[in-house]
């Protein structure tokens, strides 16, 4: 009985760390920009090609980076839930048109509706780039000092808006 | 009649395909610095795949941003760190030998310590064992049982 104790440990050591590794997400990697300045940049504007937007006119408030793209699926899943912050009104929401068209990001907000405040509009993915985003749609929360305070990677569910975002966006706010 | 032209038009075919295959950029020099960068990097689309094998747009994009990084001079390390400042450790196939990836580079050899040391411990039981001296009365035993059998 004794000797079949120690292979029966060992594979139950096993099933617990396979166990583990089941529940974890291999699309979310820990981004390297958490309390980093957010990358600078200066694009067109979405709506208005001659207006441009940079993070620095945020300056002072605590506001929300939401990449999207008309060809992006899981965005329309979170399209509701942002609808719906933005007109609760708490935090700017800024959109980030990524790598699309310019009248299919324009159609799309018309169909879907509008969340953001403005978007900017990235048509060659540099910005994209240089944020390190790998997977349409990503949030990034900005403090006032434009510091990128945390990321959200996937379409925001109401669960991670209601226990992960707003705690985090009315303490910047408050600070 | 049919077979000629059909021969023809393959005959013109081939080069056409073979002009295709041309890379993009004229500097073989330069394109091979690009794919030896690329084939380091992990597409972080197709999470099991560098960027030199995919034809995920992310990995397109991020070699045309590693040819563009090099013509303007920069070094091969230079473009690693900047893909590493945005996409993090993981972007590398190779991760850096440091404090958290400690268990990654030298667990294996830990688990192969510890068989060896198992393997040792089971190995020296066994040979006591054999060693192990008979008593008197096992002796006296063993020569009865021996000698029932004559």
């Amino acid at each position: 009985m004794r000797r079949f104790l120690l292979p029966l440990g060992i594979f139950i050591v096993l099933v617990i760390f396979l166990g583990i590794g089941l529940t974890l997400n291999p699309r979310e990697l820990p981004s390297p920009f958490i309390d980093k300045p957010a990358p600078a940049f200066n694009i067109p504007q979405l709506h208005d090609g001659n207006k441009t937007f940079a993070p620095t006119d945020m300056k002072g408030k605590v506001w929300l980076l939401n990449v999207w793209a008309s060809w992006c699926v899981s965005c329309r899943e979170e399209h509701p839930v942002l609808l719906d912050l933005a007109q609760q009104d708490i935090v700017p929401i800024i959109g980030l048109d990524y790598k699309d068209e310019r009248e299919n990001g324009l159609g799309w907000l018309q169909q879907h509706g509008d969340p953001y405040t403005l978007s900017a509009y990235d048509r060659d993915g540099r910005v994209g780039i240089d944020y390190g985003v790998y997977g349409v749609p990503e949030t990034f929360i900005i403090d006032k000092t434009g510091v990128i305070r945390m990321k959200h990677t996937g379409p925001i569910t109401p669960q991670a808006l209601r226990e992960k975002i707003l705690p985090l966006v009315k303490e910047l706010q408050g600070a | 009649m049919h077979k000629f032209f059909l021969s023809l038009l393959l005959a013109t075919a081939f080069p056409v395909m073979a002009n295709e295959a041309q890379p993009v950029a004229a500097d073989p020099v330069l394109e091979a610095r690009v794919q030896k960068i690329a084939e380091e990097l992990r597409c972080l689309v197709c999470q099991n795949q560098t960027i030199a094998d995919s034809h995920a747009e992310l990995a397109v994009d991020l070699k045309n941003q590693t040819r563009e990084m090099l013509q303007r001079g920069m070094s091969d390390k230079e473009v690693t760190d900047y893909m590493v400042q945005r996409y993090g450790d993981f972007v590398l196939y190779r991760p850096p030998v440091k404090g958290s990836t400690w268990l990654l580079w030298f667990g294996p050899f830990l688990v192969l310590i510890g068989a060896l040391a198992a393997l040792f411990l089971k190995l020296r039981r066994r040979r006591d064992q054999i060693v192990q001296e008979l008593t008197s009365e096992e002796h006296e035993a063993a020569a009865r049982l021996l000698d029932d059998k004559h």
